[in-house]
């Protein structure tokens, strides 16, 4: 029987109280998911039962209980609080899947302070403007992430610690480095837990926009209530499921669901610190018997395209219940992964900055693969008029999805950036910037983004960031970055550049652009294809027409173009 | 043979390692975490371009990609063709 139940029923007598008194948390008490995540588990009788199985490079593993988890959360909390680290004091998390990484999370929320974590593969520049904005006091990182802030290390004054957890004893440590070794320190068993509140301040996460720089999406304490009831009953978390979420904690599905629906629902979650191959994924389930998988369409589209012979060779029987998400499931990955492994993934919607599922199939709950499925019990969402911003009430007639604001993990603000927060809501609803319609059973079918904002393999990536590092390259003028479709990633970026004068296109010079922007943003950023072109297309104006060449590389039409530049 | 291993092994570490890792012709790149799926395509189109060949997608894969060796016995394949 699945945790949800039926899900019309749920949605008859929804409220959020129903979390709250599972968590046994009362409005005004104290909150804080660091503490939910471990301690309470262990005062639930769990405290021996498995929290964290860990597999790294070269069948490296170590795994944890709660009882450890707890402890080691609290040493964290502690060597932070004793070099000074304050309540709502930005802490960042710069690593790959590594334990420190899940465990330094909840270790920052115990006390007080925010957690933002970055994914490990950005480049310095793109480290630089996320760390800046939010001023961070200190990051916790890896030998092999360090370099990366040293490089940037003169232009953040704000930055009093560099915290190592895998110091090289053999090599000095440089200018505000310190090192953080789990196994040397002295083992906290009781720790003051900071008293957060609901709206304290929890994890800071950036996204990307269509213009301007990242944001920083601010999440409140509160947030678990939502976190862990979606977690309970669209992941249907059981007591002895083993989990496995692949995604990065970078991002926030790996912050959400890889560690505070995961641990708050008391359950043993796996994780696999290494890249991505179909025989190594499958090899990890069948050993750890994963029960619940929860991954993204790219993911299962390089399983699709690794074939199916490769899945014969393992045995899956122990997988129970699939996900996904980051960008909308294709039908085709719903229908083989049902004749691959005997169920379809179940589609779920949410982003950064709703901080939970929103809209999302359930358990029981009829599938129509390539839908989103339906709102999450307590949720109110629409799509609207993109003029009159009113609700569209005719079934099958695209709009702006449109969610009523209110539900617990909810982003608070960008940091720093209040205005661009307000523009997000419109006729008093939230726009997360994604267009979709609404079939006559109130299934929610994903169209696109309603910006220029690239989703690739589940991340989005600014278009402006990109053009910007461009103009960086010695050799380019002008440049233009669009969506280009990619049958496993959705979509990945694509350029258009002008040369400076004296500078000529060539395979040389499209590899080390490449190479430039990958070092400086990060993999996902890189143009993989780069055009040289004469000149790009623009309005009177001066304004680049991304929509134009956009639409080219998609063989849509073109649309209006009375305002373009006269050649 | 053993020119190409050493170019491509170079070619590597310069790119895509960030500390003082060692890199030997079977270290897993891919499965290893050292290149990622993104980050395979720059390697993909050096390659081409260095040794003036065409790799297809669907051998270009992230198997194929992952360690020194395998990365050159895939090139080997298309120069001699």
């Amino acid at each position: 029987m699945s945790h949800i139940g039926s899900y019309d029923e749920r949605i008859k007598n929804f409220d959020w109280s129903i979390a709250e008194k599972e968590l046994d948390y009362k409005p005004g008490n104290i909150i804080n998911i660091g503490w939910y995540c471990t301690d309470r588990i262990c005062e639930m009788g769990k405290a021996n039962k498995t929290a964290l199985i860990w597999e790294g490079l070269g069948g490296a593993e170590k795994s944890y209980t709660y009882n450890d988890i707890r402890i080691a959360t609290n040493t964290i909390g502690q060597y932070l609080r004793d070099i000074g680290i304050k309540p709502e004091d930005r802490v960042c998390l710069f690593m790959d899947k590594i334990p420190e990484l899940y465990l330094g999370f909840l270790g920052i929320l115990k006390t007080g302070a925010i957690a933002q974590p970055l994914f490990s593969a950005f480049g310095d520049e793109s480290l630089f403007i996320r760390l800046d904005n939010a001023q961070t006091k200190a990051i916790i990182t890896q030998k092999k992430h360090a370099p990366k802030v040293r490089k940037i290390l003169d232009k953040m004054p704000y930055l009093e610690h560099i915290i190592i957890v895998d110091h090289d004893p053999s090599k000095p440590l440089g200018p505000k480095e310190m090192v953080m070794d789990l196994e040397k320190l002295p083992k906290v068993d009781k720790f003051k837990v900071h008293p957060t509140k609901a709206e304290s301040p929890s994890v800071l996460h950036y996204t990307s926009g269509t213009t301007g720089q990242p944001k920083g999406v601010k999440h409140v304490h509160y947030s678990l209530i939502s976190q862990y009831l979606t977690a309970k009953w669209v992941l249907d978390l059981h007591d002895d499921d083993v989990y496995w979420c692949t995604a990065d904690p970078g991002w926030v599905t790996g912050t959400s669901y890889g560690i505070i629906g995961a641990f708050s629902n008391g359950v043993t979650q796996c994780v696999l610190d290494a890249g991505f191959s179909a025989e190594a994924w499958y090899r990890f389930m069948e050993k750890h018997r994963v029960t619940v998988w929860y991954s993204a369409p790219t993911a299962i589209r390089s399983l699709m395209k690794a074939g199916d012979e490769v899945i014969k060779k393992f045995d899956l029987s122990s997988l129970r219940h699939l996900a996904s998400v980051g960008e909308p499931l294709n039908s085709e990955a719903v229908i083989w992964s049902e004749k691959v492994f005997g169920k379809p993934f179940l589609d779920t919607y949410w982003q950064t900055e709703t901080g939970s599922m929103v809209i999302t199939n359930y358990p029981g709950m009829k599938i129509k693969p390539g839908s989103m499925g339906k709102p999450f019990p307590g949720i109110t969402a629409t799509v609207i008029d993109t003029e009159t911003f009113e609700p569209i009430p005719e079934p099958g007639k695209i709009g702006l999805i449109a969610l009523k604001p209110g539900w617990p993990a909810m982003m608070r603000t960008y940091w720093n950036n209040e205005e661009t927060f307000k523009n997000k809501f419109k006729n008093s609803w939230y726009l997360p910037g994604d267009r979709s319609s609404i079939d006559n059973e109130g299934y929610f079918w994903f169209v696109g983004r309603d910006d220029d904002v690239i989703n690739t393999g589940g991340h989005l990536v600014s278009p402006f960031e990109v053009e910007s590092a461009l103009l960086e390259h010695p050799a380019v003028a002008e440049s233009a970055v669009v969506a280009k479709p990619d049958f496993v990633n959705m979509e990945v970026v694509k350029a258009f550049v002008t040369l400076k004068p004296g500078f000529v296109g060539s395979k040389e010079l499209d590899l080390e652009i490449m190479n430039f922007v990958r070092k400086k943003l990060s993999p996902l950023a890189m143009p993989q294809e780069i055009e040289f072109v004469d000149s790009l297309p623009k309005t009177r104006s001066g304004k680049i027409m991304r929509r134009i060449l956009h639409a080219k590389e998609w063989g849509l039409e073109i649309g209006d173009v009375s305002t373009l530049e006269d050649d | 043979m053993e020119n190409m291993k050493e170019i491509v092994r170079e070619y590597v570490i310069a790119e895509y390692v960030e500390d003082d890792s060692e890199i030997g012709f079977d270290t897993p790149l891919i499965s290893g975490g050292i290149v990622d799926s993104f980050s395979m395509v720059s390697l993909k189109r050096f390659l081409e371009n260095k040794y003036n060949i065409s790799l297809p997608d669907d051998e270009a894969t992230p198997e194929a990609f992952d360690s020194v060796n395998k990365i050159c016995n895939l090139v080997n394949k298309f120069l001699n063709k």
